[in-house]
């Protein structure tokens, strides 16, 4: 799994690609805790085009973003999910409390 | 052993292994003959299953031993055959009691596991045997229906 950020004025956009699983969910949450928090970025995006596969530890760790974000009361956003991602978000009954995009266009309008 | 051996695995509680056991169940079960949502879906539980033993029975260690036997088991009334995997830990005896998904409509960080293994076996046991856990996994290939 490989993390990088692009930071804009307002936002900043993680790219994730790979597996987000038990080995590197930690670095997830870790970066999307310190952009949130520390940094206190108003608009978080998650491009998570390149992920292919994303098990409960990786939903937690948006969903700590995501409750971050509520409490910082910055937009917390997800596009670009993979089939796998999205099934595993709308099995955790999910899907519908993020914000969600099909593309980056859309994340940022 | 219950089953046609298909796979057997033993490695370390590394999450690092989580990839390369997934790399594994998707292309077996491919080769088992279930669809690709149903692949995923066990290729799900059988990794929600392996990084509970990882965090759970053993705490996070990296170097501790767990074995995965995936076997054919027979059929069961109105089913092709059960694809069955079977995780074995030598982490402290797990009460089953207490192995409980949380509710959905709680929107927390964690409890999801269990929750996915349920929701994608047929069959899910957990014992303890000869000083291990074992957990047992089936899930059975559906059966074309006749016109």
């Amino acid at each position: 799994m490989q993390i990088s950020a692009r930071r804009m004025d307002t936002t900043t956009i993680f790219d994730v690609s790979g597996d987000i699983d038990l080995a590197n969910s930690p670095e997830i949450r870790k970066a999307l805790l310190k952009e949130i928090k520390e940094t206190k970025t108003p608009r978080v995006v998650m491009n998570l085009v390149k992920v292919r596969y994303i098990d409960s530890s990786g939903v937690a760790s948006l969903v700590e973003g995501l409750k971050a974000s509520r409490d910082a009361g910055t937009r917390f956003i997800l596009y670009g999910l993979s089939p796998a991602a999205r099934e595993v978000l709308q099995l955790s009954r999910l899907l519908k409390i993020f914000e969600v995009h099909d593309t980056e266009e859309q994340a940022l309008a | 052993m219950s089953g046609d051996l298909l796979l057997k695995m033993e490695l370390r509680s590394d999450p690092g292994m989580l990839c390369v056991v997934r790399a594994a169940m998707e292309q077996l079960t491919d080769v088992f003959g279930f669809s690709a949502p149903e692949t995923r879906s066990v290729t799900r539980a059988v990794d929600e299953a392996l990084t509970n033993i990882m965090r759970h029975s053993y705490g996070g260690q990296v170097d501790r031993p767990i074995e995965i036997l995936c076997q054919r088991v027979p059929k069961r009334p109105g089913t092709g055959d059960g694809f069955e995997v079977l995780l074995t830990d030598r982490g402290p005896a797990v009460d089953p009691s207490k192995l409980k998904g949380r509710r959905l409509d709680e929107i927390k960080p964690g409890g999801l596991g269990l929750h996915f293994i349920r929701q994608s076996m047929d069959v899910v046991e957990f014992k303890r045997e000869q000083g291990a856990n074992l957990l047992q996994l089936v899930k059975y290939l559906k059966v074309e229906k006749r016109d």
